[in-house]
């Protein structure tokens, strides 16, 4: 099992203090785990990833929620614009933050020039320690907006459409039918989008490794990364493991809320 | 009232499609330029002359070709096996209850919420361990079994009206049989739809490539081009831009003729 061994293995992994090449794994107990609550870097890491996640998954549950009241329509104008949102969802991460670093190029990029249309001074992105974290968040709203929208229109269409009917004779106004129908009756999705929104943050990467590197002044350095970085860099297996079931920790609290939702919802049906 | 929504929505038509879109616009035009065209702000729109050999020093700047056909061959590995393993435990957690049956499912559950971003050092070690790394084995077994299909699958078998089961069964046929002459055929829309998924998934994968791999040989064409900026020191952008079009062209061209199978792919592993 690719899964469940590892798990197990990383576990025992976290108790030991082990460099990759040394034939010996030294047993040092829990001293993995002082390590990184007293390191301010890991410390920081975790909540930059805390932050990250919030923000990101946040933002974009709220304007693809917008999205999706918008474009779930029939008509070629609504498909077409649902294809160009989700698009970014299938090209490769690598791709995107790629793009989006040539963008967001603080001399030469594009979104300088848009800022400048617009009179605003221009922002150094990803070079500075204020906004970096920012770009990121930009950059996989972007990216994960259009699934997410797709998903609620799945929602929508699957609320009764007598709901509405009743309400359009009561002249309910637009923001009471969003906030005592719409809303309500969407729980489940919100909910679904939620857990694997945030699990997904948890996990960012790819962004992180090609667009900062955890910098400047490691600013937007997150849990996978670090992880990364002290095993592969710098071969403190032990202590990245510690990291690891730490990431592992906040995943199963997520996932298990999740378990518990779905319980629920099968019994309710 | 409706007169004045119909611009606004024509406006938001317009904002939306042009956040969404103009990046890969703006990818292919700056693949496209010369290095000192990419060096001017305001930005110049279209290249005055067109660079193709931006195509040419980008795919020369690594092994292009290699990383080229390492993608085709992991993504297709994967899938294949992934088919030849989901096939049968799909079929079996459709339509029997076996001893274990319980924990292995919980097993599948739970592989399907632990993400590879989690578990990427301790299989490393162990990969290392068996002297696997840089050869294809790390890149393709840990994805040989999909929880994800396996689940997709179980869910449209068990839509399969149980009497053309007990027909065939009448008529001799082994348990084998019915599975790839009958319940293949009739799931072909979920497979298709969960092939689609997976091959694009792989095809974009970057971390695990990154982390399985130190060589060129086996490194699949996300890390290539993600190598190519930090050998162009992140300069260089028509080039890196050229390379990007070489990863993203192929999804693209999918994306273009499956539109809707593809969204359906990746929706149904959200609604399930």
């Amino acid at each position: 099992m690719f899964f469940i061994y590892p798990i197990f293995y990383m576990f025992y992994l976290s108790f030991t203090s082990w460099d990759l090449v040394s034939p010996e794994k030294t047993f040092v107990g829990l001293e993995n785990y002082k390590e990184l609550i007293h390191s301010p870097d890991f410390l920081q890491t975790l909540s930059n990833t805390l932050f990250y996640t919030v923000l990101t998954v946040g933002i974009s549950l709220v304007l693809s929620l917008f999205l999706a009241l918008w474009l779930n329509r029939k008509g070629n104008r609504y498909r077409f614009l649902q294809g160009a949102i989700f698009s970014p969802h299938i090209i490769s991460l690598v791709s995107i933050s790629l793009l989006w670093m040539w963008m967001m190029d603080p001399q030469y990029g594009l979104l300088n020039w848009v800022l400048s249309l617009f009179g605003m001074p221009p922002s150094k992105w990803l070079a500075d320690t204020s906004s970096a974290i920012y770009s990121l968040v930009l950059v996989s709203v972007w990216k994960i907006l259009g699934y997410n929208t797709l998903i609620f229109i799945a929602g929508l269409q699957s609320i009764p459409k007598e709901v509405y009917e009743a309400a359009a004779l009561d002249q309910t106004p637009w923001w009471r039918k969003l906030t005592r129908i719409t809303i309500p009756m969407l729980s489940p999705t919100i909910f679904f989008l939620l857990i694997i929104n945030t699990v997904n943050s948890f996990q960012v990467f790819d962004t992180v490794q090609i667009m900062t590197q955890g910098g400047p002044a490691n600013s937007t350095n997150m849990l996978v990364f670090f992880i990364y970085q002290n095993g592969f860099d710098f071969f403190k297996i032990g202590y990245a493991s510690a990291a690891g079931v730490i990431l592992l920790l906040f995943v199963g609290i997520v996932t298990i809320f999740h378990f518990l939702f779905l319980a629920k919802k099968v019994h309710y049906r | 009232m409706r007169k004045i929504l119909k611009p606004v929505e024509w406006i938001g038509i317009a904002i939306v499609s042009l956040i969404f879109l103009f990046p890969f616009v703006w990818m292919m035009l700056t693949s496209l330029k010369s290095i000192d065209e990419t060096t001017v702000f305001p930005p110049k729109w279209i290249p005055s002359s067109i660079h193709w050999e931006n195509f040419v020093q980008a795919w020369s700047s690594g092994p292009f070709l290699a990383y080229l056909i390492n993608s085709i061959f992991v993504s297709l590995a994967i899938l294949v096996l992934q088919f030849i393993t989901a096939v049968p435990a799909a079929y079996a957690f459709a339509r029997y209850r076996f001893k274990g049956y319980k924990i292995l499912f919980g097993f599948t559950l739970i592989a399907l919420m632990i993400p590879p971003q989690i578990t990427f050092l301790p299989v490393f070690i162990q990969m290392s361990g068996w002297n696997l790394i840089n050869t294809y084995i790390p890149l393709i077994l840990p994805y040989a079994a999909s929880a994800f299909g396996i689940f997709l699958l179980r869910q449209s078998f068990m839509q399969v009206p149980e009497e053309i089961l007990e027909a065939a069964r009448l008529d001799q046929a082994s348990e084998w049989k019915i599975m790839w002459k009958i319940m293949v055929p009739m799931a072909r829309p979920v497979l298709v739809t969960f092939g689609l998924f997976s091959f694009i998934y792989h095809w974009n994968d970057y971390f695990w490539p990154l982390v399985m791999t130190n060589q060129d040989v086996v490194r699949t064409l996300p890390v290539g081009i993600a190598a190519l900026k930090a050998s162009e020191g992140g300069v260089a952008w028509n080039i890196v831009m050229a390379g990007n079009m070489i990863l993203v062209i192929p999804i693209l061209i999918i994306f273009f003729f499956a539109q809707r199978q593809i969204i359906r792919a990746f929706v149904y592993s959200g609604v399930k």
